[in-house]
Parts: C-alpha cells; sequence; structure tokens
C-alpha cells in the first residue's frame, strides 16, 4: 500500500497556515484583521504564514482603501484550493490507517 | 514528520475554522427567550387596546380602523422590536466576547445583509397595507416576511433559525386563511416561537 504521508503537503504542515487556508475556502475573500481575530494570532506571525502561502501562490492579494484606510483582502486560488483538498484527503488517510 | 493525534487535532481544527468562519455563532438563546416575552407582553397591552373585554378568539375585524387605535399599536410594535433588538445585540456581544469573537465579523455582517432584504421588503409593504387600509393581511405578511428572512439568513448563523423561518411562514399563511386572528397570530409567531427556539438553542449552544 502506498504510504499517505508523501501526500501530505509540506507547506501546509503548519496549523496556523492550514486555518488559514479553511477561512478561506469556506469564505470569498478575507481581510488581514478578521483573519487575525478569526485564528488569535499576533500581526507578525499571520504576516509570516501568509507570505509563505503567498509564495507557493496558494492566495492571492489583493490591496484597496476603504474610507482612505489600507484594506488587504486575500483570496484562495485555484492551486491552493487544490493542494488544500488533497493535504486534506492525506490527513484522512492517515489517519484513518492508524486506526 | 508530525505524531498522529497532532494530524487530528489538524484536521479537527480545519472542521473549526471552517465553520466559525462561514456561520455567527454568537446568536444568543437568551436573547430569543426575552424577545417572545417582549412580543407577549405587547401582544398582550395590544389586546386591551383593541379587543378588550371581548375574548381574543372572537372573531373581530373592524376594530383597527380608528386612527388613533393604529398609532397605538404602531408605538407598541416599535418598542418591541427596539426592546428585542437591543437585548439581541448586547446578549450576542456578551456571548461573542466570551468566546474571544467579534460580533462585527464578515459572517455576521453576511448575515445581516441577507436578513435585511427580506425583512425592509415587507416592511415597505406592511407601512403601504396599513396606510391604503389593508390592515387585515399586515400580521400574517409580518410573519411571512420574517419567516423568509430568517430562512434567507440561516446560512450564516446556528440551525435552528432555518426552522424557526418556517415555522414563521407556515404561522403567517394560517393567519392569512384567519383574518381577524391577527393578534392571536402575531403572539404565537412572535411570543411563543422565539421563546420555543430560543429555549432550544440556550440549551445547546449557551449552556
Amino acid at each position: 500500500m502506498k504510504n499517505p504521508f508523501e501526500n501530505l503537503d509540506k507547506v501546509l504542515e503548519h496549523r496556523v497556515r492550514l486555518q488559514i487556508m479553511s477561512v478561506l475556502i469556506t469564505n470569498d475573500g478575507y481581510e488581514f484583521n478578521a483573519l487575525k481575530d478569526m485564528l488569535g494570532v499576533t500581526d507578525g506571525n499571520l504576516a509570516s504564514h501568509i507570505k509563505a502561502l503567498e509564495r507557493e501562490k496558494y492566495l492571492s492579494v489583493s490591496k484597496s482603501f476603504v474610507e482612505r484606510k489600507p484594506n488587504t483582502k486575500y483570496k484562495i486560488t485555484e492551486r491552493g484550493r487544490g493542494a488544500f483538498r488533497k493535504h486534506l484527503d492525506a490527513l484522512e488517510a492517515v489517519v484513518k490507517q492508524q486506526k | 514528520m508530525k505524531e498522529i493525534p497532532e494530524y487530528e487535532k489538524d484536521l479537527a481544527s480545519i472542521r473549526n475554522m471552517m465553520e466559525r468562519s462561514a456561520k455567527f455563532i454568537s446568536l444568543s438563546g437568551l436573547s430569543g427567550v426575552l424577545a417572545g416575552i417582549y412580543a407577549l407582553a405587547g401582544a398582550i397591552t395590544a389586546y386591551y387596546i383593541i379587543h378588550y373585554p371581548i375574548s381574543p378568539f372572537h372573531y373581530r375585524i373592524y376594530s383597527v380602523n380608528a386612527p388613533e387605535t393604529l398609532i397605538k399599536l404602531i408605538i407598541i410594535a416599535a418598542i418591541v422590536l427596539a426592546a428585542s433588538l437591543s437585548t439581541g445585540l448586547w446578549l450576542s456581544h456578551k456571548k461573542a466576547k466570551k468566546n474571544g469573537l467579534s460580533l462585527w465579523s464578515p459572517s455576521s455582517r453576511k448575515l445581516l445583509t441577507n436578513i435585511a432584504i427580506p425583512l425592509v421588503t415587507g416592511g415597505i409593504l406592511i407601512l403601504i397595507m396599513l396606510s391604503t387600509g389593508h390592515f387585515g393581511l399586515a400580521a400574517p405578511a409580518s410573519l411571512i416576511f420574517y419567516g423568509l428572512a430568517l430562512i434567507q439568513g440561516s446560512a450564516n448563523t446556528v440551525d435552528e433559525i432555518r426552522y424557526l423561518g418556517f415555522s414563521e411562514i407556515i404561522l403567517g399563511l394560517m393567519s392569512a386563511l384567519y383574518p381577524g386572528y391577527g393578534l392571536v397570530f402575531w403572539a404565537l409567531g412572535f411570543g411563543v416561537l422565539h421563546i420555543v427556539y430560543g429555549a432550544i438553542m440556550y440549551k445547546k449552544y449557551d449552556t
């Protein structure tokens, strides 16, 4: 039998990144501060994980101004959606194999 | 490589994040019960204004034709609405704070916009009905549009809201079949149903 561990996505092994992707897959666009509240993490922590996901092109960033304040919104990409789904399948397989 | 329980925690956190981010879960059940009590108090006051001493189950249709009675009824309805909304906001804010969430989130914003469309439409329609003398259908219309608003919003909050919405619509349609009993149906829909569903939600989510 194939080893399900091989299908796990290294980038998504971080729980914060996994949580960011979970929020983005259920919502069509989410902004930085709302994401920070949802996850309960610090600015720096969130920013560094978002950067990692952006580098993989798992999410896209759009910057705009709302009432003269900068507003940064994130969206999951098709590539990110596929990677998340694959990682989720692998997680389930790993857990199932142990039972 | 992580340990297996860590992967299980990963799966649990995915589920948790998806639910928390998609749904507004801070809705307070207790505020539903209180809103129901305000509505019943309002309905009893309204009964004393328009029907008393005739039994509330006695058929009457001409009762609200007097403008001063109508104004009194609108004032009662406005007080009930304002009290219910402020209690709901206050208790939901408390619950959100307790869970470390914010009341003003993308999910609560979505919930509000979804609810507002049928609610504002129904509200305008009822005002038109009242101003053109179609009093008989005002109570059924308020129940039906409120039910539609709840169903529309239910995708973004707890499941009970969906069932409450269906119950309000059924009650509204029944009320349309029995004109003259608007107040009784209104008391059932905004009073009793709120108390019942509020209590279910309180037991399930607040304790």
